[in-house]
């Protein structure tokens, strides 16, 4: 006792009194608050890794789940085909109504086929595709198996001796990978067939001569590398939507927010890659 | 290693040091199915379990009783590694499972049907589909042969007609009864069910005893049934374990329960009856 009075008494009396309690610095305050979200993004990518890093491990053992694969290729690819097919017409529509009236201004409308072309090869098919499939499958993938979590799911899939990784994760990554190239080439055909019919209502032009202006000049190299940047794409939404779904806690609320985070974490994480990806190409395949 | 609280019980502490004895059963066990040593297991600061040493053997079933919260369903989930101790020892058919990797544990989980609290049915599979799964993924049979599988599961749970519905479109009575089915598609060797009749009426849960009884009688598995109902307890069990503060409080039979003076377990069965 004798001791602990002596140890007390080298300790300045503002710091053991009771009507002064320690107050943290401000410096120790804004450490705290900037500290909590930095440690969510930190943990959250973390814990994307650990979740790679399983579908990875599922990816190169047997069984190859091919039929579910085949099942979710029809959920991914043939149910977001009319959406994305859609999206497609109605940018190659607008395209062409707009970059006629900016052409004809500056008397270079022989050109519009050849810039919708271009462009819609280029940049705006990939893009739409990719937000377009994010806004339905990620939403889609998210919801599903935060539900099929929630309501215990998933633990039965695992019980039963069969990796949820492989059979729920691996299968629907995949397809986004495998799909998203079709459906870029799907959107860019309407937007170039509906970018013609716009035209053609302006100044009649035969769909022969509007596809051998547009695709003056271009290159295979020209198709190739904005469209297979889709599987980038794919591969994003697929892993955010399987990585949101299948850590949803908290029941209907959490299946709720895993459906939103997976479309607005897709989405943005689309477009990033899209700035990078542009640029690579443009370096490499230019 | 037993828990304390296990020392301060009256009449039962011979059945408690040596549980799954001869002396509760109503079929005589074989050897040990499940051994669980010193398990603990916490969520952050939360302690679940707080070294749980329990003993089931092949053609025996265990009831575990206490109230919500105390780790009844996290223990089953630790049997089957869905979630992993914090320390302890889980042995299955004599292999400690605590270490075992992924493709290990899916080998062995084949041995093992577990029955969800809520169906767990998928709910984008029809009720054919969900009791072909795990024939599907971990057997050799034609699609004839699962069919006839499915249909003969089906019939032992009542549930023949049902064969082409969604879970969605059946009851909850329902859903139990085709999760049963699935559980026991593979022909497991250890049962663990969560809470079989929780939310169902009391013929509804009569009929699931009934079944569980009749299933238990054919096909000769270790069981670990989770369940508030002391009704079902009684009717299927030929041991319970009543789970308190993380620990096993008293392990016999239902009557031993019945006699114990401990004031937490008289209060148990007093509140149920």
């Amino acid at each position: 006792m004798s001791k602990i009075v002596s140890h007390n008494a080298s300790i300045p009396q503002r710091l053991i009194g009771q009507d002064a309690p320690p107050t943290p610095s401000l410096a120790r305050a804004t450490f705290t608050v900037l500290w909590i979200p930095i440690n969510g993004f930190l943990e959250w990518f973390g814990e994307l890794g650990l979740f790679s890093w399983q579908v990875l491990r599922a990816a190169v053992r047997r069984p190859f789940e091919g039929q579910e694969l085949l099942r979710q290729f029809d959920e991914i690819g043939s149910k977001s085909l009319p959406l994305v097919a859609l999206a497609g017409a109605a940018i190659g529509f607008v395209l062409a109504l707009e970059s006629r009236s900016s052409l004809v201004r500056f008397g270079a409308q022989s050109m519009l086929p050849a810039a919708l072309v271009y462009s819609i090869i280029h940049e705006t098919g990939p893009i739409v595709t990719g937000l377009v499939v994010s806004g339905r499958v990620g939403a889609g993938i998210g919801a599903e198996l935060g539900s099929m979590k929630v309501t215990e799911q998933i633990d039965a899939i695992e019980a039963s001796g069969v990796n949820p990784y492989k059979f729920l994760a691996l299968t629907r990554i995949l397809a986004c990978i495998l799909v998203l190239p079709l459906l870029t080439i799907a959107a860019d055909f309407c937007g170039v067939i509906f970018g013609w019919i716009a035209e053609t209502l302006a100044e009649p032009i035969s769909f022969t001569r509007f596809i051998n202006q547009g695709f003056v000049g271009a290159t295979f190299k020209d198709f190739l590398a904005p469209t297979f940047r889709t599987v980038v794409f794919g591969l994003i939404i697929g892993m955010v939507g399987c990585f949101q779904g299948m850590r949803t806690q908290g029941g209907t609320a959490g299946v709720g927010l895993s459906a939103t985070s997976s479309v607005v974490l897709s989405s943005l994480f689309v477009i990033l890659a899209d700035v990078i990806l542009v640029k690579i190409i443009l370096v490499f395949f230019s | 290693m037993m828990g304390a609280a296990q020392q301060v019980l009256l009449g039962v502490e011979e059945s408690a040091a040596t549980p799954a004895t001869e002396t509760f059963g109503k079929r005589s066990p074989g050897p040990a199915a499940v051994v669980l040593r010193g398990l603990h297991k916490s969520f952050g600061s939360q302690k679940v379990l707080d070294g749980i040493d329990l003993t089931v053997k092949s053609g025996e079933t265990l009831a575990m009783l206490g109230r919500s919260g105390t780790g009844k369903s996290v223990l089953l989930k630790l049997i089957i590694g869905l979630q992993r101790p914090d320390s302890g020892s889980i042995r299955v058919h004599d292999q400690e499972i605590t270490c075992l990797g992924l493709d290990a544990l899916n080998a062995l989980r084949k041995n093992m049907g577990f029955l969800f609290q809520h169906a767990a049915l998928y709910d984008s599979l029809s009720v054919e589909q969900n009791i072909a799964f795990p024939l599907k993924r971990h057997t050799k049979m034609t699609a004839s042969e699962r069919g006839d599988r499915v249909e003969q599961l089906l019939s032992s749970v009542g549930m023949e007609s049902e064969l082409k519905k969604m879970p969605s479109d059946i009851s909850g009575g329902m859903q139990k009864r085709v999760g049963l089915a699935r559980a026991l598609a593979l022909e497991p060797g250890i049962l663990l069910l969560d809470e079989p009749t929780a939310g169902l009426d009391p013929i509804t849960s009569g009929e699931i005893n009934e079944l569980i009884l009749k299933l238990q009688e054919e096909h000769d598995m270790a069981s670990i049934v989770v369940t508030h109902d002391l009704q079902s307890a009684k009717t299927i069990a030929d041991r319970i374990a009543l789970l308190h503060e993380g620990q096993v409080l008293i392990e016999g039979s239902f009557e031993d329960l019945e006699k114990s003076d401990n004031e937490f377990v008289s209060e148990f069965m007093k509140r149920d009856s």
